[in-house]
């Protein structure tokens, strides 16, 4: 009863996981990681103490299984995990990160993805790129932003990968990622920011989508960034950016009742364009392991 | 005479319903969905809808599948009434002008005769005719009861619906005279009907001919692999085989079901259920496959298990042929899913590690997926047969892919991408990426013209003008189909009751091609009301299943295209004749046909003429109210010596008799080809899918029509009148489920203006034609059985001449009950004058020094049509050539098909002389369109 038949019915089966994939943040990051805006510097033993929080969160406070690699100097960005794989079920899609930096990320992610004995799935095509924060799964189908990190070929191979599943682009013009607006706050309900793009970009994914998807607007495109889980002991839990970073925002999670909230500050990270989802990746194991 | 006209429209429909009832060989279901699909409609569509008196009947039909009329007789009939034939034989009950009968009879005289002693309700139609002739009010009474009486003895045997449509055709018996009566315009009316009259005969003297039922042999690939054998009538509708099949599979979902035509792999063309088969298929072979059509978004909203279990094979098909992409995982779990269904629980002792590889999963099985599958297997033990077919259904259909007919195209750009129409509406493909959704409720019209495809989209909010955006497709042909299955699939998906047929609604060129099935809505309805057990059926062994599965596919693909060639070779060398006797009809030539037969055929310029023709007809068949069509037609043909001879010798002569052949036989086969025309070769075609705003949409139409058209409002009050009358009919719409009775009317043998002496030498060159048209049928795919009966045909000279009245008034009946359904009531004139010219090639015309040998020119008129033909023999540089001219106007209102009347000139100029090429087609329309509102 693997596949669909538990995951995929009715995106019933988004959130479900058992596993998480992190990694360390270098040191490197301060300096070197990619940005958009280098206006502010990093505090690297702060952005340390929200990672380290982060994780704790996933370890303890939900009791997933965490695989935390260890960070490597010569890749800045590779905390931000969630862009060198896409897993769902049972596959995993290595990507080829649009920046040419952070290619080497994949592998060590390769490895963990196969220890824990997924379907892998490299991007070999050198005219592919695909990040994962470009990547929204509703449970339903996919929906890729095609922005600077991804392309269209890109996306072809995650159609081709994940076969059963709708894949819509969604251009994406800016932001970095698709995900840096948008995520799923819960089954069938997509959290999006207030930014003219971030609206525009939801009206293409309801037009292209079969489905009918509730909103969950927030004031701020960075807060719309939340993680979604579905814990068998803790029912809908919500990781979203804390009080303190976005008020606004946050009151309005704070109005979704079934949901166990968890408010996380990722203040540092967020400097080098790191959102809630980057820096996790998260896999359900539901036979063996 | 308003009497008159409404016993006229009665009889039609009797005659329509005999055909069905005949045709579909006692399968009423069959009869009452080729008519009026509408019918089958559970009864709470149609109570919403006006008509409230189809809702019995509909009801019933589904029931009733096994009235069996005698087989034998039900086949003569049908093969005598083609179903095209309805409307002419109506026609025959007004009276006929001189002119016009006069032409019709001498070639009716000889062929029509045949038909009496076959027609199993002589007597009836005897009476119907004379009073007809009466035409007293009382007519309308008689007629009544005519049509029951007929419906007695046509389909007595039958089912207890039609009792109730007896009724209903008593009240729209009675509002149709009404209509008619407003009317007043009867002379116009009596014109049309001459003509149809000769079509009439024409069809008669046709299916006179082969006094044997001639039946052609035709195979369905089922489902399962097997093969379903079944011998069919030659004129038999795509219906007749579609339930025959259903029968045999004891099927009552059917409607997600249709039949393919084996014509390529790459894109499946849908046998119409209510066409002639033969129209269809052309010179493929009588090859079918039985599949899915409309996928169920939710299987497990079907009734019976039976129907989940083809859609599981269906799925297990698409799935192991690639059609339906699926994921590693989710192949292995439809796979295992598969096996319970097939094996049942898994059992270590029998199921040896090999018992998996007979099943084919996907496209390319792997050994890890085959252990996947039965490490899955395992796991379902205790699920039914029937509870594995619902958990396959329960996680195929949300694939992606799943119920999404994919198309070839590219954008405006040139770019590849395919366009998919599903449940929800159409999606745009990139590769395997979607880059566009339209949903239907999105799409204000879709049309396509030529190769190109559209779909204007209601504005978004940021747009304030709605935009039409266009594909390309392949071909003709692929725009056509993508358009036809774009069409069904909204009508299916989205409405409750399929619409009308265009016809006399909207003034559009081009198709007017309209699904005419049940929706889902009501297909729901109706099989909510099954009430027998469970089938029993049996599910495919595993190892047949998966020889199917394996082989099936690809295998039937291969054997089609073995056949095609062979038949392609087979028929190459007489096809010629055969194609220059069908260019004339259609534009078939044109698309894809056009390619492998082209080589033979070095007019090129004269099919696309036809084509234009063609469309010109459609036009005229959209128009219904008033209108006028000119067809000029010129015709040149170089003789030949062999077959000139006859020509020349005869063209005098012959050429009064070709108008008369026109009507006779060939209008027969005309006017189904013209509907197969319609299906595969008009250039263009316009769909408007209804969201509860019509007017909108009418409005829109407007606006195109301008475009081709000066248009006038209000032009023509005579017009007027008839739209009333349509209104009155949007009551009526029962007509359909009513069961039609035959009414056979003696015709009197009305001189020609050429001698009877002529009707000799015409008998002759008829046996000659007949031999022609009897290749034309074998072209059209049925090689073993052809009989060619010319001697029963002089036979019928000698005969008492007897019509058989038919009318087909489905389309318009329907149209009329959507309209006040849902329309608001607009009243719009229009006056259109169309132009089609070709490139004259026609040298021999000119003044090449040729040495004139003859002229003469032909003069005939009937009320409706008037012909006049030049004939001009000249010899030049030794060879003599003969030009003939033919000038036909086509003069009527609403009752005239004028596409037919059109076709039929066409083609019987066609037969007449293989080469001749059609100048020039002016079509002239003068259209009131009414709708009126309840």
């Amino acid at each position: 009863m693997a596949g669909l038949s538990s995951s995929g019915s009715s995106a019933g089966g988004l959130g479900r996981c058992s596993h998480a994939v992190v990694r360390a943040l270098p040191e490197s990051l301060c300096r070197q990681a990619l940005r958009r805006e280098k206006d502010s510097e990093v505090d690297f033993a702060r952005a340390e103490r929200e990672h380290q929080l982060y994780v704790g969160v996933l370890k303890s406070k939900l009791g997933l299984q965490v695989l935390e690699l260890p960070p490597d100097e010569s890749l800045p960005d590779c905390v931000f995990v969630e862009d060198v794989t896409v897993v769902c079920e049972e596959t995993a899609l290595i990507t080829r990160p649009g920046a040419p930096s952070r290619r080497k990320e994949v592998e060590a992610m390769k490895r963990a993805l196969e220890s824990l004995n997924l379907n892998i799935v490299e991007m070999t095509d050198e005219n592919a790129t695909l990040d994962g924060g470009d990547v929204l799964f509703t449970g339903r189908e996919f929906f890729v932003g095609l922005s600077k990190r991804t392309n269209q070929r890109g996306a072809e191979i995650l159609a081709d990968t994940f076969k059963d599943y709708a894949v819509s682009t969604v251009p994406v013009y800016d932001s970095l990622h698709l995900k840096s607006f948008c995520s799923m706050a819960g089954p069938n309900l997509i959290a999006i920011g207030s930014s003219e793009a971030a609206q525009k970009a939801l009206k293409t994914m309801q037009q292209m989508s079969d489905h009918r998807y509730d909103k969950l607007t927030v004031p701020d495109d960075a807060a719309a960034n939340c993680i979604y889980l579905n814990i068998p002991s803790k029912g809908h839990v919500l990781l979203h950016r804390a009080p303190e970073e976005y008020p606004e925002s946050a009151k309005v999670f704070e109005k979704l009742k079934d949901h166990m909230l968890i408010p996380i500050a990722s203040t540092e990270l967020a400097k080098v364009d790191g959102a809630l989802t980057c820096c996790s990746v998260f896999i359900n194991k539901t036979s063996e392991l | 005479m308003t009497t008159e006209i409404g016993s006229e429209t009665e009889v039609k429909k009797e005659s329509e319903q005999l055909e069905a009832n005949t045709a579909q060989e006692g399968t009423e279901e069959a009869t009452e969905s080729q008519i009026q699909p509408d019918l089958d409609n559970p009864v709470s569509e149609k109570v919403q809808s006006s008509p409230s008196s189809q809702a019995p009947v509909s009801q019933s039909s589904p029931t009733s599948h096994k009235k069996e009329k005698e087989p034998s007789e039900g086949k003569g009939i049908s093969r005598f009434i083609p179903p095209w034939l309805k409307k002419q034989k109506s026609y025959t009950v007004a009276g006929p002008k001189d002119e016009a009968k006069k032409r019709e009879q001498t070639s009716t005289g000889e062929e029509c005769a045949t038909e009496v002693g076959e027609h199993p309700l002589p007597e009836a139609a005897a009476e119907s005719k004379g009073n007809l002739e009466e035409a007293t009010q009382n007519q309308q009474e008689v007629k009544a009861d005519d049509q029951e009486e007929k419906h007695s003895v046509s389909s007595a045997e039958t089912q207890p619906a039609k009792e109730d449509s007896k009724d209903i055709e008593v009240e729209k018996v009675s509002e149709e005279k009404e209509e008619k009566e407003e009317k007043g315009e009867e002379g116009e009316k009596r014109e049309t009907k001459e003509v149809q009259t000769t079509d009439l005969k024409m069809e008669k003297v046709s299916q006179k001919t082969p006094k044997k039922i001639k039946t052609l042999p035709c195979k369905v690939m089922l489902l399962d692999g097997t093969e379903y054998s079944y011998d069919l009538e030659k004129r038999a509708k795509g219906q007749v085989l579609f339930d025959k099949v259903c029968e045999q599979l004891n099927l009552l979902e059917k409607d997600y079901f249709g039949l393919v035509l084996q014509e390529n792999s790459e894109q499946k063309s849908w046998l119409d259920p209510a066409k002639e088969i033969k129209r269809q298929i052309r010179n493929l072979p009588w090859l079918f496959t039985f599949n899915v059509k409309f996928y169920p978004p939710d299987p497990s909203q079907l009734t019976e298990d039976i129907t989940r279990y083809f859609l599981c094979l269906q799925l297990r098909q698409d799935i192991a042929s690639g059609h339906l992409p699926c994921s590693f995982v989710t192949h292995s779990l439809l796979g295992s899913y598969t096996l319970q269904a097939e094996l049942g629980d898994y059992d270590p002792e029998e199921h040896n590690n090999d018992y998996i590889s007979e099943f084919q999963f996907a496209p390319n099985q792997t050994k890890e997926m085959e252990e996947k599958v039965v490490e899955l297997h395992k796991t379902h033990r205790g699920l039914t047969p029937a509870q594995a077919d619902s958990q396959f259904l329960e996680n195929a259909k949300r694939l992606s892919m799943y119920g999404v007919d994919l198309h070839h195209a590219k954008d405006s750009e040139g770019v590849d991408i395919m366009l998919g129409v599903c449940a929800n509406g159409l999606l745009i493909y990139k590769d395997r990426l979607r880059i566009n959704r339209f949903a239907w409720p999105k799409i204000l019209k879709i049309s396509y013209k030529r190769s190109n495809f559209y779909i204007k989209v209601r504005p978004t909010e940021q747009e304030q003008f709605e935009s039409t955006i266009g594909f390309k497709l392949p071909n003709h042909r692929a725009a056509k189909r993508l358009w036809k299955v774009c069409v069904e699939h909204h009508t299916f998906y989205r409405l409750v009751s399929p619409e009308q047929p265009l016809k006399a609604t909207f003034l559009t060129l081009g198709s007017k091609f309209r699904y005419s099935g049940r929706t889902q809505a009501q297909t729901r309805q109706a099989s909510s009301l099954i009430d027998r057990p469970a089938p029993y059926f049996e599910r495919t062994s595993s190892k047949r299943i998966s020889r199917s599965l394996d082989g099936a596919p690809v295998g039937i693909t291969k054997s089609d295209q073995s056949l095609l060639k062979d038949f392609a070779v087979t028929v190459g060398p007489a096809g010629d004749k055969i194609y220059d006797s069908e260019i004339g009809g259609h534009g078939k030539l044109k698309d894809g046909d056009g390619r492998d037969e082209d080589g033979s055929l070095t007019k090129t310029p004269q099919l696309e003429l036809t084509q234009d023709g063609k469309s010109s007809h459609e036009t005229l068949n959209v128009v219904e109210e008033k209108k006028q069509a000119e067809v000029g037609i010129e015709e040149t043909i170089v003789t030949e010596e062999i077959n000139r001879g006859k020509i020349q010798a005869d063209a005098d002569a012959g050429q009064t008799r070709k108008m008369g052949r026109l009507s006779k036989k060939d209008s027969s086969s005309l006017s189904s080809d013209s509907s197969s025309s319609e299906s595969e070769d008009e250039d263009v075609g316009e769909y408007q899918p209804h969201h509860r705003v019509t007017e909108d949409t009418i409005k829109e139409e407007q606006e195109e029509n301008e475009d081709v058209k000066g248009k006038e409002e209000n032009a023509a009050k005579g017009v007027q009148c008839v739209e009333t009358v349509q209104g009155s009919q949007v009551e009526v719409t029962v007509e359909h489920s009513q069961v039609s009775a035959e009414v056979l009317v003696p015709e009197k043998a009305v001189p020609t203006k050429i001698s009877g002496e002529k009707n000799l030498m015409k008998e002759a060159q008829q046996n000659l034609r007949e031999e022609k048209d009897e290749e034309q049928l074998k072209i059209n795919g049925d090689v073993s059985h052809v009989d060619i009966d010319v001697a029963p045909q002089i036979i019928c000279c000698s005969e008492p001449p007897v019509v058989k009245t038919e009318m087909v008034t489905i389309s318009d009946a329907t149209k009329r009950t959507e309209i006040s359904t849902k329309e608001v009531p607009i009243v719009q004139t229009e006056t259109k004058t169309i132009t089609y010219e070709s490139p004259q090639f026609d040298g021999s015309a000119g003044g090449d020094a040729g040495v004139l040998l003859s002229a003469q020119t032909i003069t005939s008129e009937s009320v409706s049509t008037t012909t006049t033909t030049h004939i001009t023999k000249t010899v030049k540089g030794g060879v003599s050539e003969t030009r003939i001219e033919k000038r036909i106007v086509i003069t009527g209102d609403a009752d005239i098909d004028h596409d037919q009347a059109l076709a039929q000139a066409i083609k019987e100029a066609k037969e007449q002389h293989p080469d001749m090429s059609v100048t020039r087609v002016v079509v002239h329309k003068e259209t009131e369109l009414a709708e009126e509102d309840e």
